[in-house]
């Protein structure tokens, strides 16, 4: 699965503009760390909403930029959390590191 | 990529950054003004505070979510005409099928399709413009209760029966005024005239649904049902000949032509609804009570009397409107003779 997919990216950057890419690009990487440290302090507390919703919106815009594998992950946390379930086991750390790539990948693709 | 629609004025509502920024800047580039909210309560604030065309609503929002935003605006008289499209995600189709049962507009799923985004948004856009639009035509030829009622009821095309008053009324002799005066004076003239008939029907729970040059026809009792509508349609021609005398000083102290009117009113059961194709829709009523009230009004010149109604109306009064029996009168198109009375103006 690659980190960004080119053609979701290039459809989010055509309907953008390249005005925008930069901008939504460093709305993401500016707002995604917060998110992922929000469902590491909701899984500290048991609190499963704002996991579940933090894990909603991180996919929602990994899916954005075409950042699949992101995407699939913060979905399999969603619905684990929808379904009430945080034995989540390592995922928060694989979220985590791919999370590492798809920043690395975005940085380089500002124009 | 600019667009043939109107621009609107619009508010994208999301607590995400990147899904503001995008639909905010696509939304910008088709040349809609667009203004943001993080969350629903600044939703809410931002809606009571200006006049927005138009709002882009997220579901999944912390504090107060998209369900919650929707139904305040669904119930507040003031804000629940401003139409939404919910964004969400596609694996929130049953909340999306919640929302647009409650009365969302329309929806849209992240990430947002720009094509499908300006579509939507221009197709609810236009169609806000035409309620807008009738909305104004309702209010200059009804009572804002009933233009109120007619757009919350809505525009089902479809008609029914009720009882109601029909009114018709005309200038006698238009068409020998019109040859003598200048065509200015004319249009005027009739500009001055219906002002004031409107504000005789419409102040008596009238609703004004025809004008063809120089007459009227007006329908009390419907669109929306009222108990004593017979006594309200023949106090509108009351107070119709009332203001006609105000007006006819006015024209004579300008030394102008002075008009009579002549009214007929029957009561009985029509044929009600909107006519027309959704872009252009009218409220009218048909029927035998329809016919009988124009040919009342035919007779008036006949009969010399600016009021005639028939039986069923004359039924329907109190006690302190004088009326006088004119006995059985044969119309066209009628096989049995009708009872017409005469109402003494004040």
């Amino acid at each position: 699965m690659s980190i960004i997919n080119r053609v979701t990216f290039n459809e989010l950057k055509q309907m953008s503009g390249a005005d925008f890419i930069n901008e939504l690009i460093d709305a993401f990487l500016d707002d995604a760390p917060d998110m992922i440290q929000n469902m590491h302090t909701a899984l500290d507390t048991k609190d499963v909403e704002s996991f579940r919703r933090n894990a909603h919106s991180l996919k929602s815009n990994a899916n954005t930029f075409g950042a699949t594998e992101l995407g699939v992950l913060a979905k399999e946390l969603e619905f684990m959390a929808k379904e009430n379930n945080l034995e989540i086991g390592n995922r928060l750390e694989v979220l985590n590191e791919t999370f590492g790539k798809v920043a690395e990948e975005l940085k380089g693709m500002r124009i | 990529m600019k667009s043939a629609h109107e621009p609107g004025y619009l508010l994208v509502v999301d607590d995400n950054k990147v899904n503001r920024i995008l639909l905010a800047r696509g939304l910008e580039g088709d040349g809609h003004k667009v203004e943001t909210a993080e969350n629903g309560k600044q939703a809410l604030d931002k809606l009571r505070r200006d006049a927005f065309d138009l709002v882009l609503l997220d579901i999944e929002m912390p504090e107060m979510n998209g369900y919650q935003v929707l139904e305040t605006c669904l119930q507040d008289p003031e804000l629940r005409d401003i139409p939404i499209i919910m964004t969400s995600s596609l694996d929130e189709i049953d909340s999306v099928v919640k929302c647009v049962e409650l009365g969302a507009e329309d929806y849209l799923n992240k990430p947002v399709n720009p094509i499908l985004l300006r579509a939507r948004v221009n197709a609810s856009l236009e169609k806000k413009r035409l309620r807008d639009e009738q909305r104004k035509l309702f209010r200059t030829f009804a009572t804002k209760e009933v233009a109120d009622e007619l757009l919350k009821t809505g525009f089902s095309l479809g008609g029914k029966y009720v009882n109601a008053s029909v009114m018709f009324a005309d200038i006698r002799s238009f068409t020998t005024i019109g040859e003598k005066q200048d065509p200015t004076d004319t249009i005027e003239l009739l500009n001055n005239y219906f002002a004031l008939m409107f504000e005789a029907i419409i102040g008596n729970n009238g609703t004004v649904n025809q004008l063809e040059g120089d007459g009227l026809m007006a329908i009390f009792g419907a669109p929306i049902h009222q108990d004593g509508h017979r006594e309200h349609a023949v106090r509108a021609a009351l107070e119709m000949m009332e203001l006609l005398k105000g007006f006819n000083v006015e024209q004579a102290a300008q030394n102008k032509v002075r008009i009579k009117i002549g009214i007929g009113i029957a009561t009985g059961k029509v044929i009600a609804g909107f006519t027309g194709t959704q872009y252009r829709a009218t409220y009218t009523c048909v029927g035998d009570t329809v016919n009988l009230a124009a040919r009342i009004e035919e007779h008036t010149k006949e009969a010399q009397r600016p009021i005639l109604i028939d039986q069923y109306t004359s039924e329907g009064l109190s006690n302190d409107i004088e009326v006088e029996t004119l006995g059985p009168m044969l119309f066209k198109g009628k096989k049995q003779a009708i009872h017409i009375f005469a109402v003494k103006p004040n």
